[in-house]
């Protein structure tokens, strides 16, 4: 695991240049920090790259990192299955938390189609907006729903459609 | 490009879509009440005729906010909130968040090779009764009736005999952080044998009454093609990926808990009676995988029966702990789950048992995000025919 993630650094390194990604390791699971402007390109190498075919998407979390920090973690779970690899990948997006500006990523939905849901997800739920994706509605909650539900700063609201709901 | 403020472009765009359908159009509502969407989903089809266009599925009607709940409580409570998430394997959902926890805690080593053998029986119980509604509920979807009675016959004897493990018909509540709730019951073994020596009959007959019938085969085969790399593409795992012929199951590719021990075969679908990765082929390889279970099961009884024998001093909770104490990490575990790849992504704070952020990724999620794809061109009645292969769980899919 931590032999294939030098290895997976030094290969964007050698793409994009020394400051495309940082490794992290705080666990079990070290992981990619990667530049958010560069994530959809970074993305698309490593699934199309011969020595990597990251061709797996499990799985797109949004982590509200908390009211002091100020920023927002995308986390992306990858999996290669030709390799049997697995890598994280974070974007951290810094955000002032206000509604009508929500932390922006770009989408990867046109690298892997399962980032679709997972991002309609993961704006529903803690509002990362993320550009050019196809369809950006909400997806669990109703369309009509107030704020972003899994943030560390939400408030239950009172009502909802005459509904007391707190 | 300028970024709307409000963030309702795209559902503008949706209901304008709808608006400006042409006049051969129609949209059609599938559900949320519709017996063949398993559940409570509501499909949207704009439809032409008998052709559907394009379907539009909505989810969320059975949201109940795993995880928010996760957030707010400790390991060991949230292992009953993992049950409803996939309400028909709950053995499993509960096997890969205990995982994860267990392995953060660095303790997956110390865990008693009975506990896991225990783990990896119900586990295995549960995914022959998962399968068993797949596959009954799949014949209704196609009009057959007697393979349902048939299925939920058999998955009885499962649930009455995890019942009276764990004390609950469905929602277990069974393997903890460490072990296990209790022990089997005294005489567990020799009634899962029995069950087992009884079931192998009858799943020859299911066979004989469905996978060749030739109904069946001319309303599954060549429908809802599904090849591999679009599969992989939309994250679809499990039987669902497995039937488009590509050999990838966790159990194997992870060796996670005792299966590396274990002798079992991977299913994958050969496009026997029309093409890789059709509605047959995915009814196919869960049939294949029921045989693979039972093989599972009796290697676990010979075990449990000989050297892993039940002892009197042998205490399933010793390795429990008393409060789950972990540094601020990270951690990404996944599973086989009966439906595909179940995931849980932790993200733990320094010094509590509560943590940060649990995300769940599960299978049946993935399997219906691909259905749009799926289904364009196609007729009504096949839709229905698609739906039932895909075996989705409403609970897991809105969490």
């Amino acid at each position: 695991m931590e032999e294939l993630i030098i290895r997976v650094k030094t290969l964007l390194a050698a793409q994009f240049g020394d400051e495309a990604a940082t490794i992290e390791s705080s666990g079990l699971q070290p992981a990619l920090v990667v530049e958010s402007l560069l994530l959809r390109q970074v993305c698309l190498f490593l699934r199309d790259h011969v020595d990597t075919y990251f061709d797996f998407l499990s799985c797109i979390s949004a982590v509200d990192d908390g009211v002091p920090a100020g920023t927002f973690t995308v986390v992306y779970h990858l999996a290669s299955i030709p390799y049997n690899y697995q890598l994280t990948l974070k974007v951290i997006v810094p955000n002032d938390r206000r509604l009508d500006n929500l932390p922006s990523v770009p989408s990867v939905s046109s690298v892997w189609r399962t980032a679709d849901w997972h991002e309609r997800e993961a704006f529903d739920l803690m509002g990362i907006y993320f550009e050019g994706h196809p369809d950006l509605r909400r997806i669990l909650l109703p369309e009509d729903w107030e704020g972003y539900p899994l943030r560390k700063d939400y408030e239950d609201a009172e009502m909802y459609h005459g509904i007391p709901i707190k | 490009m300028v970024i709307d403020k409000t963030y309702q472009q795209a559902q503008r765009a949706y209901e304008e879509r709808l608006t400006a359908i042409s006049a051969e159009e129609m949209v059609i509502n599938m559900g949320p009440q519709h017996p063949s969407t398993h559940g409570v989903l509501r499909l949207q089809l704009i439809t032409d005729g008998e052709l559907v266009k394009e379907v539009i599925p909505h989810i969320g009607y059975l949201h109940r906010c795993f995880e928010k709940h996760a957030e707010s409580m400790n390991y060991g409570k949230t292992i009953p909130f993992t049950d409803r998430m996939d309400y028909l394997a709950s053995m499993n959902n509960s096997h890969a968040f205990v995982m994860g926890v267990e392995r953060m805690l660095g303790i997956d080593h110390q865990i008693p090779k009975r506990v896991e053998y225990i783990r990896v029986l119900v586990c295995e119980l549960n995914r022959i009764a998962s399968h068993l509604i797949a596959i009954g509920t799949y014949g209704i979807d196609i009009g057959a009736f007697t393979p349902f009675m048939w299925c939920f016959r058999d998955r009885e004897h499962i649930m009455n005999m995890l019942e009276w493990a764990s004390g609950s018909r469905m929602l277990y509540n069974y393997i903890w952080v460490g072990g296990l709730f209790y022990d089997l019951p005294v005489d567990f073994e020799s009634r899962c044998a029995e069950f087992i020596n009884y079931f192998k009959p009858k799943l020859v007959e299911l066979d004989e009454l469905l996978t060749g019938n030739q109904i069946f085969i001319s309303r599954t085969a060549n429908i809802g093609i599904l090849p591999a790399d679009v599969a992989i593409n939309y994250g679809c795992s499990g039987p669902m990926l497995r039937a488009s012929g590509i050999r990838w199951d966790l159990r194997r590719t992870d060796n996670y808990s005792v299966y590396p021990e274990i002798e079992f075969d991977i299913p994958i679908g050969k496009g026997e009676q029309g093409s890789p990765g059709d509605c047959w082929d995915r009814f196919k390889v869960r049939v294949d995988e029921i045989r693979e279970s039972v093989r599972i099961i009796e290697q676990c009884l010979a075990r449990l029966t000989k050297e892993l024998k039940r002892t009197v001093d042998f205490d399933p909770r010793a390795l429990v702990p008393k409060k789950v104490n972990l540094k601020s990490q990270d951690y990404y575990v996944r599973a086989e789950n009966p439906k595909g790849e179940l995931g849980f992504y932790f993200v733990t704070q320094e010094k509590s048992d509560i943590p940060k952020r649990v995300k769940a990724r599960g299978p049946s999620f993935n399997n219906l995000s691909v259905l749009p794809e799926l289904v364009k061109g196609i007729l009504i009645a096949d839709l229905v025919a698609i739906l039932g292969s895909i075996d989705i769980v409403l609970g897991e899919v809105d969490r």
